[in-house]
């Protein structure tokens, strides 16, 4: 495991560039992509792939907003899921009240209306929490998402208590005379919406708000002295992350045509942060990439293994000791020596790191899986089997093989990871040497 | 004029009496320097002009204006800047935005999250021309946490001008520094601070005879003499508290 080195290049410090490119490139593939799985036969759009994709598209958003707060604010909140949950609520208000023909709103606009809920509840709530920073305020940002998730539940009429609230997304407004009966007209609406707010949101990291909620979550005292106000820079940021927040919520009432209060609680703030740290705080781009493992971990794991949930955290946990940068970080950390024409020197390194690791990683996966067969698996009465060979989780003989898998592995790793670090430092010095030559 | 008036200031923390009734007149335009024996009280003092802590008893005025009752920042915006004795810097930001940053209030551009950086030319240009005055244009796109010590040390004192702030204060800005880097520290600071009120900590005394109009000798929260250099040379009570005990 590499020790990623800080980025040496601030968020946002270096002028867009070649990154067009590649934002361009991600953009093209979130639009082709369903195609890929289009079955030409029957006509239909694979609906496994379109859900998965609309959700990874509401993630993206709810993550980056998200960020907004841990990354570029120093800001841990545990919150954020309520300003999600309220961009929800509000949208199915109003798409019933659309529906039935009260007001005339199109379909286009209606997730600004769940941002803007989002952005009404952060102002109340952030004037609360944004008086204090670090552990008082992630203290407070607990208190509010309890009070809001017990708040569902009371409130019946907006709702809608356990069952949450239904409605009907087909309310035959649209600016493009689209009726959003399938699936995929949505997931282009969804796309069109995180464009807006990835943009959004990117934009707001180069103003003097965004750069200043930089400072303040370096040194809060030093903006003191500077002229700022770092209560009145945490409120802003965080009533405008509330927004974008809500605009996510706002999709995800478009897509499911219900929202409950798993929409809001706590788990769903969790997850805010299991994907923004997974992918990396410190880049601007690095939640876009945590939302889409995580959605891909959640929807595609989770039909092939029970404990799918057992390899997000401890792949959170692995995240946070081994690679605090996340993904997104150790990305970054390999673009000096990129640029230095270096990286050939690295292959061999990484080689010699895949082969321990993939042991170890199907050592662990071997174990999780039959430990969960012995328990759950076998209340559901399923059988363990691996390219259709049956195995027989009580036999001594495949848990000597994920035994010697996981500790070989492990051990291997380790040497390896050694061996991988002296090279890893002896690149980047030579990297900065060039530097300094040129 | 007056820029900065303290009158009987006081400042307890818990039952101890940290400053005890400090009274300091600073001139407008003068270079004045704060001397005094380790534990005098001459941090705690810029803590209680520029607002970091408030005061127990007493009145603070910058040019006039009572100052004792405000938060750091609106002191900031009223002309006061300061720098601190341990580096603070917003170390995960580069060398140029943590010179911007220092000059966003004081361009106007408060809170907002609607004007593009990029597009602030005079915004800009400003910060690339302190880049270059505090000789850190080669540093221009380094993280701050990542400069040698010296270069964090000019680039905060870049900082606490860079808001155009008419009253300095600088807390031991040569503390730690070789000889060169003093010379070169001094230098930068006598430049940039041309025109200003200056309120300086410093225990190099070449340094302060070098360079203050007028110094302040603070010995356990008390001012023991404040005059013109030869005269708190020349004072006895300086020399049996303080400078006495420097010359052996």
């Amino acid at each position: 495991m590499s020790e990623a080195t800080p980025a040496t290049v601030a968020i946002g410090a270096k002028p867009m560039g070649r990154a067009w490119l590649w934002w361009g490139a991600l953009l093209l593939l979130a639009l082709v992509l369903p195609w890929m799985f289009y079955d030409w036969t029957t006509g239909r759009h694979s609906g496994f792939m379109i859900s998965m994709l609309s959700q990874a598209g509401m993630m993206v958003i709810f993550a980056l907003s998200y960020n907004m707060l841990m990354g570029q604010a120093g800001l841990l909140s545990f919150c954020h899921a309520v300003f999600f949950g309220m961009g929800g609520y509000t949208v199915i208000h109003l798409l019933s009240s659309i529906g039935a023909g009260d007001i005339g709103i199109p379909m286009e606009v209606v997730p600004l209306f769940g941002g803007l809920a989002g952005l009404g509840m952060a102002i109340v709530f952030g004037y609360m929490a944004t008086k204090q920073r670090a552990t008082a305020f992630a203290m407070i940002t607990m208190g509010i998402g309890e009070l809001l998730a017990t708040a569902s539940v009371m409130f019946h009429h907006f709702f809608g208590g356990e069952g949450g609230i239904t409605t009907d997304r087909m309310i035959d407004r649209s600016l493009f005379g689209l009726t959003y009966a399938q699936g995929i007209q949505v997931y282009y609406l969804i796309i069109g919406w995180t464009v807006i707010s990835v943009v959004g949101m990117y934009f707001l990291t180069q103003t003097p708000l965004g750069r200043m909620a930089n400072a303040c979550r370096d040194n809060f005292e030093r903006a003191q002295f500077v002229g700022y106000d770092p209560k009145i820079v945490r409120f802003v940021q965080f009533a405008l992350s509330g927004l974008f927040a809500g605009i996510g919520g706002g999709l995800y009432a478009i897509t499911y045509e219900i929202v409950t209060f798993d929409a809001m609680a706590g788990p769903l703030s969790a997850n805010a942060l299991l994907m923004a740290y997974i992918g990396g705080t410190t880049v601007f781009a690095g939640p876009i990439l945590g939302a889409v493992l995580i959605t891909v971990l959640q929807s595609g794991v989770s039909l092939l293994s029970n404990s799918w949930l057992v390899y997000v955290g401890v792949l959170f946990i692995t995240m946070v000791t081994f690679v605090p940068t996340g993904l997104a970080g150790i990305v970054v950390a390999h673009g000096p020596i990129h640029k230095a024409g270096q990286l050939g020197r690295l292959t061999v390194p990484y080689l010699r790191l895949l082969v321990p690791g993939v042991a170890l990683l199907l050592g662990f996966i071997g174990l999780v899986e039959l430990l969960s067969f012995l328990t759950i698996g076998a209340a559901q009465g399923k059988k363990l089997s691996l390219f259709g060979a049956a195995i027989d989780v009580n036999a001594f003989q495949p848990w000597a093989i994920v035994a010697v898998c996981v500790l070989g592995g492990a051990g291997w790793l380790r040497i390896e990871s050694k061996a991988f670090n002296r090279v890893w430092e002896q690149v980047t010095a030579d990297v900065k040497a060039r530097e300094l030559l040129r | 004029m007056t820029a900065v008036s303290l009158r009987d200031v006081r400042k307890s923390f818990g039952p101890t009496e940290i400053i005890r009734g400090v009274n300091l007149e600073i001139q407008s335009g003068e270079r004045h320097a704060l001397i005094g024996p380790n534990g005098a009280g001459k941090t705690t003092l810029f803590n209680l002009i520029s607002g970091r802590f408030p005061i127990t008893s007493g009145e603070i005025a910058l040019n006039d204006r009572r100052i004792d009752a405000l938060p750091p920042h609106k002191i900031n915006r009223m002309g006061l800047s300061r720098s601190f004795q341990i580096t603070s810097i917003f170390h995960r930001l580069s060398v140029f935005e943590n010179l911007r940053c220092a000059l966003l209030w004081s361009q106007g551009y408060s809170y907002s999250f609607w004007s593009p950086l990029w597009r602030q030319k005079a915004l800009n240009e400003r910060a690339e021309f302190l880049l270059e005055d505090l000789n850190l244009t080669s540093r221009r796109d380094i993280l701050a946490g990542l400069l040698s010590y010296a270069e964090q040390r000019a680039l905060e004192v870049g900082m606490t001008i860079a808001g155009g702030a008419s009253v300095i204060l600088l807390d031991e800005p040569t503390a730690g520094m070789s000889h060169s880097e003093t010379d070169y520290a001094m230098a930068l600071i006598r430049r940039v601070t041309q025109g200003k009120t200056l309120l300086m900590v410093e225990h190099d005394m070449k340094v302060v005879f070098d360079l203050a109009d007028t110094i302040t000798v603070l010995v356990y929260g008390q001012v023991i003499a404040s005059g013109p250099p030869e005269e708190v040379r020349a004072s006895k009570a300086v020399r049996e508290a303080y400078l006495g005990a420097l010359e052996e």
